[in-house]
This record gives C-alpha cells, structure tokens and sequence, in this order.
C-alpha cells in the first residue's frame, strides 16, 4: 500500500505539461531506455525528426542508406544487446522498404518497435502522396501493430507496444502514426509502462506436473538428447540451461538461431543440427529414446522429412509459445513456459548422470566427418582457398570472442558449422526468413548494441551486393565493423544445389562482382583483397587490428560445396557426406 | 479422420485491424472460411467471431492456437456440430401477388416455420432461421413461385459446454493470474472440446 505521502508525492509530480505527439514518441523511447534508433525521414514522418533534432542528447539516431537496412540494423541492435532494436521509417516506400525486416524479425522472434509516419488522417484512403496501407501490409509479420491517428493515445500505445515487443516470444511492433497526430498539442500526464495486457499472456505457468512428467522421462533414459534454440538466449537461460544438460551428462545440439547460447568447446555441445548440421547430431536423432527441445521450433531445415523424424523417440518441448508445441512434431510431454523458470525446476527433478557411452557415440561420429569432410576443409592442400580454413584463421585470432554477423547462404553455413564462440549472442544471422542482404546492416546495429565487442561480418558476394549502400552509413557514423566478404563467384548455394540436385544445369547463379576494394575505398574504407593461402592469416589479422571499419575480399574456391548435407525430402538419417 | 466441420469461437478485443488479422490466419493456409459472423457477446466491451471451416481437426486444432496466440484474442474453441447450438437466419422475397393467388404457399410457408416480416403491394419478405438444410429447402420450395431475391447470414451458434465469458474475463484481468487459472491444462487432451 502506498503511504499518503507517496500519493501526494504522485500527485504533486503527475503535473500535465502540453507537448506534441512527436515529442510523446520520444518521451517513451528515453522512459523505455532507448538509447539508439535507426531510421531514414521522410514528409509523413518529419514532426518526429524535428522533436529528435532537440533530444539528440537523449538519443543517438543513426541514418541509414534504405530502410531494409534501417531494419536490420535494429535487428542486429537487438540480437547483440538483448534489448528492443527501434526504427523509424517515413510512410509509403519507407513503410513497404520495413517488411522484409518485420518478417525476419517474426520468424526469429526479435524485439522491434519500428515507428512509421503516416498521411494525415483526414487524407486515409484518398491515395495520398506516399500514402500506403502500411496496417495491413504488415499485418501478417508483425506481433501487434496499431495505427494511431490521436495524439493523445501516443504514451499508452507505445508503452504497450515495448511490452509486446519484449515479453512472452518477442517480435516486432509496428506502430503507425499519421501526421496530424504528430503534431498535435496534448496534456502530457507522463509516461507508464505497460506491465499487463488482458488478452495478452506472454507468461503462462508452470505446470509442475508436466516438468515432473518430463523429469521421470529423462531420469529413465538410456539415449536422451538435448536439442536446444535461441529459446535459451532469448529467456537469458544460459545458465539454467548449462547447469541442466550438465547435471543430467546430456549432449547437447543446437540449431542455428540457438548457436553461441552454449559454448563452442563444452564437452556436451556435439555440434549443430539440421541440413548442414554435424553428422552425430541428425543421424543420432533418429538413435535418441528420449529427445529434449528446448526453445526451438522444429523448422524444417532442422527436421528434414517429419514422418521420419525421431520416430523411436520420446519427446519433451520445452517453450514458451504454445502454438509451437505439437505444431511439427508430437510431443509426449509440452513443457510450456519460459525456460528460465522451467530449465531449474527440471534440474532440480532429474538425476545427475552421465551417459559416457552415448556422449562417446557422438565422438565417434565427428570423427568419422572431420576425416570425411571436416578437416579437408579447414586444412586444404590444393590451391583453391577454402571458406572452412577462413574461420578456422578467424577462429585463431579471435579466440571465439567476436560477434559474427553473417548474411545468408554458403558461407552462412559455414561460419556456423566453424566458428568458435564462447560467450552468448554472439551469432547473427538471419535463420527463419534467410534473408540476403542482412549481414551488413545487421552487423552495424549489432555494434551499437554491443559497443565494446569486435564485431565481424562475414558475407557471400551476393548477399553483399544486396545492402552495400550501408557502406555509407558505416563510413558516416564512423562503425567499427570488420566485413569479411567471401568470394566464390556464384550465388554457391543455389549453384550447389543446381549442382546437385539438377544436373549441374546452373542457371543465373554466375554472379560478377565490382572490385570491392575500391568500392570501400569510395567510401574511405580501408581493405584488401586476398587470393594466396600464405596472405590469409596475416589479412584476417591486419582486419582485426585495423582502427575502425575495414573489408577483406578473400577469393576462395568457385565450386566447393558446403557437407554433409541432408536433401530436403530426406530424412535426417539420410545425411550424405559428400 | 476426415475433414468435417468445424465452429471455431473466438472472445476478442473490439478492435478495429483484427477482423484481417484472424481472417489471414486461415488464408495464408488456403483454408477457405465457409461463414464468419462478428458480434457482441455477453461480456461488454468483448467481440465475439464465430467462424465455420470445413478441415481435419488437427489443422483446426493448430489454426485455434495461432489465432490465440494474437495478442488481442483472449480466448479461442474449437467445436464440432455435435457440441454446439447454431442458427442461420435467412431473408426470402417473392411476388405479393404470386402468394395472394396460391394459397398453397401459405401452407408451406407455415410448415417451414417461415413468418412475414414486411407484407407490401408488390412484394413479400419472410424469414426463417435454422440450419442450412433447412433454410435451403424453403429456397426450393419457393423457386416455383418467383423467388425475387434471397439471403442467408452467417451461422451463429452457441457451444453447449460453455459457461460463458465473464469468470474466464475477470481472470484475464488480474494483473497476476491466480494458481487456479490453468492455461494449458488441454495440451495433453487434444481431443478434447476446446484447445487450450
């Protein structure tokens, strides 16, 4: 009970000031802790860019070079520092250049609030200059989004949706405001945050029953295996989630959104799972009796074919969407919750154990693939560079303290399957939506979100070429980004496939590149481009000491492929090799 | 299993956006909706969509829990025919004249329980309310005599186990959900009348 000293206290400091809507956008972002936006102004948007212009010592606003970047940005913020990536975009195409990153970020569950302008609202539906239905556009990848057309209804919504944004499975947030309630004068009564929302239920409880449930199942297994999502690094469970697979001598893998929330070199991290995952981990799947998820969601690069998916297995789900629980596979038990609550409590039920001989099964086969593929590539012999030997460089000079951003493709996978990581959110890539185009801008907000951290890129050449206009953007706000561009002269993944799958018939996958040396040049930023193995060591290390943003070409072999692969179709027992 | 018929009731917000935000829910998955009807419930302030698909009650059961899942729906059942009460009204307009000369209409009118709502110079409306077979037998009847116009609403329909909405609010509103309130205590009874 608050005392009637504190009431008056409330009262007296609950004194109403008149401000405009704009203003009442940015008094929520510094009420919220906001301390960096991305964003592009435009005529719809520009009373919010004349409220920023007197809060500039508030908030730090970095100008992008396209929205899409802007976007990604905030998702790369939001990714490395575990907080809401915020965006502002003008109506119109600053609105449509949002949704790639809104479905990116839906299907990776990030944080965002973006903030669009919108047309006056007496001019809705009239076809207005830069006037878009943005609502319903991104109504199907956004968690909530809301069109506001008075001013007064600003602090509630905003507050309402950073709430949204960060509880429960996170997600973006689209709020549209149209001019007219930028501008309006109000009677400001403060900001207050949003802590409920009655048809919202972003934490449900924890059954007990089930968790003993799961506990008797894993206490009773032979062959339990843990396979484990960015569920941990988004419930900040890495430490639940350690001491759980530790107590219970579980392995452990991960897919690719849950990569870095367990170190690389744990004794029970076997490696990564799904399409090019490790060999141990897919074949094992279907070995398992008892296979634990954690706050994953069975996507079908992780699963291959499902009608052949574990079948032998018992499985548990832990997760904190229930729409996710028997979405793809059968679960015995549904351990609903958020996994920092749910993980102690399993722990504290189940038996601590071993299981030598089972860890030791996944030994043998990482055996069997660092002599089958693993070791060819990190350590070629022939001429052609290898994408595998440039992490295994990166690997020794970073230790496996770097933030690596990666776009989406070849050398995704590869960064991956080889990077070294020892601490969380230390991988960024865009995994649900595969978006091209991410890296880049992903990694300059990642290092906004995450200042005192290297933070390296590496990026195929068609990616690259998709959001190198934020080269600008690096150039101007002076972000100390390392890009590593691994070259193969091919969109290599979907040539791998044409290879592959279609008769090596490789159709539009021949992609030339600029020089991208004197491209950073253009924009005063340093670089180098590599062809010779003796030259790639000291290249990488020259990057990594180089003050400030720095790019680094390394031309590696036109036609590797990325192995072991499961075909999509097959089962993930059906893993090939080569 | 079969694809069979399914009531899906939805307890939402009344706000505006989310009639596009659950219609997408079935047609990002080609799922074509046979009626929808949005309306009041018995709770002020909450809307209530009473939506009917023809689908395998797996896909019913999964689509139920993405359209709860939105933040602004509080409450999604799914039901078969068999457990729920449900109406559709139905307008029907012919010829005054037609009606007057054949006195045989009248009485089919009455067996189908159909009653007049406006009786003018030229034309007749009757409405008659029930299930689909139902409504749709007047409209053969009545094709003989000049049906000028017809039309049916949406299915509304009642679920028989329901104790309705206002304990299910009242724990919705609570900041802090009380240990009773148990959300997913249907996960592991799939088959059961409603998802989570």
């Amino acid at each position: 009970m608050e005392t009637l000293e504190a009431l008056k206290e409330t009262a007296a400091t609950k004194k109403t000031q008149t401000i405009n809507g704009s203003q009442a956008v940015l008094e929520a972002f510094v009420a919220e802790g906001v301390d960096t936006i991305f964003g592009y102004p435009g005529g719809a948007i520009m009373p919010i860019y004349d409220a920023l212009y007197d809060y500039h010592d508030k908030l730090k606003h970095i100008l992008v070079r396209h929205e899409q970047g802007g976007i990604h940005a905030g998702q790369g913020y939001a990714r490395a520092s575990g907080k809401v990536g915020v965006v502002f975009g003008t109506s119109g195409p600053g609105a449509t250049n949002l949704v790639t990153g809104l479905a990116d970020a839906m299907i990776d569950s990030t944080p965002l609030v973006c903030i669009t302008g919108q047309v006056f609202a007496h001019l809705l539906g009239t076809d207005a200059f830069q006037e878009i239905d943005v609502i319903n556009i991104t109504t199907p990848v956004t968690k909530w989004n809301y069109q506001v057309t008075d001013a007064t209804e600003i602090p509630a919504v905003l507050a309402k949706a950073f709430y949204i944004a960060k509880t429960g499975r996170p997600g973006p947030v689209l709020i549209d405001i149209t001019k007219n309630a930028q501008l309006q004068q109000f009677e400001y009564e403060g900001y207050t945050a949003c802590t409920h929302i009655r048809s919202y239920r972003p934490k449900p409880i924890v059954r007990k029953e089930f968790v003993a449930e799961a506990a008797a199942l894993i206490n009773a297994a032979e062959k339990p295996f843990v396979i484990f999502g960015q569920g941990v690094i988004l419930g900040k469970a890495e430490k639940e989630f350690k001491a759980f697979i530790e107590k219970a001598g579980i392995p452990a893998a991960w897919t690719v959104m849950g990569l870095s929330a367990l170190e690389s070199d744990h004794a029970l991290n076997v490696g990564m799972l799904g399409m090019h995952g490790n060999y141990g981990p897919n074949v094992l799947t279907n070995e398992c009796d008892v296979l634990i998820a954690i706050g994953m969601r069975f996507d079908d690069r992780v699963t291959g074919r499902l009608d052949k998916y574990a079948k032998q297995a018992k499985v548990i789900h832990l997760d904190i969407d229930p729409s996710e629980i028997d979405k793809n596979v059968k679960t015995t038990v549904g351990v609903w919750g958020d996994c920092k609550e749910t993980l102690p409590l399993l722990t504290k039920l189940v038996d601590a154990k071993a299981h030598t001989a089972w860890v030791n099964k996944f030994k043998e086969y990482m055996d069997e693939e660092v002599k089958e593929v693993i070791h060819a590539e990190l350590n070629p012999v022939g001429e052609i560079l290898t994408m595998g030997e440039v992490i295994r460089n990166l690997n020794e000079l970073t230790g496996g303290d770097s933030i690596i951003v990666t776009d989406v493709g070849q050398h995704q996978m590869v960064a991956c399957r080889y990077a070294k990581f020892n601490k969380s959110k230390s991988n960024i890539t865009s995994g649900g939506l595969g978006t091209m185009g991410f890296g880049l801008p992903a990694a300059i907000g990642a290092k906004f979100g995450a200042p005192d951290r290297q933070v390296i890129t590496i990026i195929g050449d068609g990616g690259f070429q998709m959001t190198l206009q934020e080269l600008g953007t690096i150039m101007q706000n002076e972000v100390d980004v390392k890009i590593l561009i691994l070259n193969n002269q091919f969109l290599g993944m979907v040539r791998q496939w044409q290879q592959l799958f279609m008769d090596r018939r490789y159709s539009f996958v021949d992609i030339a590149s600029p020089d991208y040396v004197t491209l950073a040049k253009a924009y005063r930023i340093d670089g180098q481009r590599v062809t010779k193995r003796e030259d790639l060591h000291d290249a990488l290390s020259t990057m990594l000491h180089h003050k400030g943003s720095y790019l680094l070409e390394v031309m590696v072999g036109k036609e590797n492929n990325v192995f072991p692969m499961v075909p999509q179709g097959c089962s993930v027992s059906e893993i090939r090799l080569k | 299993m079969n694809k069979q018929e399914f009531t899906i009731t939805v307890y939402t917000e009344n706000h505006i956006g989310l009639l596009v935000r659950i219609a997408t829910m079935f047609s990002r998955r080609k799922i074509n909706i046979e009626s929808l009807n949005t309306s009041p419930s018995e709770t002020e302030g909450i809307h209530r969509f009473t939506i009917v698909i023809n689908e395998f009650e797996e896909v019913v059961r999964k689509l139920a829990r993405q359209i709860e899942k939105q933040v602004e729906v509080l409450k999604a059942y799914y039901n078969t025919n068999d457990e729920i009460i449900w109406q559709e009204l139905a307008l029907y307009k012919v010829s005054t004249d037609e009606i007057a000369e054949k006195a045989k209409v009248e009485r089919l009118l009455r067996e189908h329980g159909a009653r007049a709502v406006v009786i003018r110079k030229d034309y007749t409306i009757f409405e008659t309310s029930g299930h689909r077979e139902e409504t749709d037998k007047l409209v053969d009847v009545l094709a003989p005599y000049g049906l000028i116009e017809f039309v049916r609403s949406a299915r509304v329909a009642i679920i028989k186990a329901s104790h309705g909405f206002h304990e299910k609010l009242r724990e919705f509103e609570e900041a802090e959900p009380g240990q009773e309130q148990i959300e997913n205590e249907f996960l592991n009874k799939q088959d059961s009348v409603f998802t989570m």
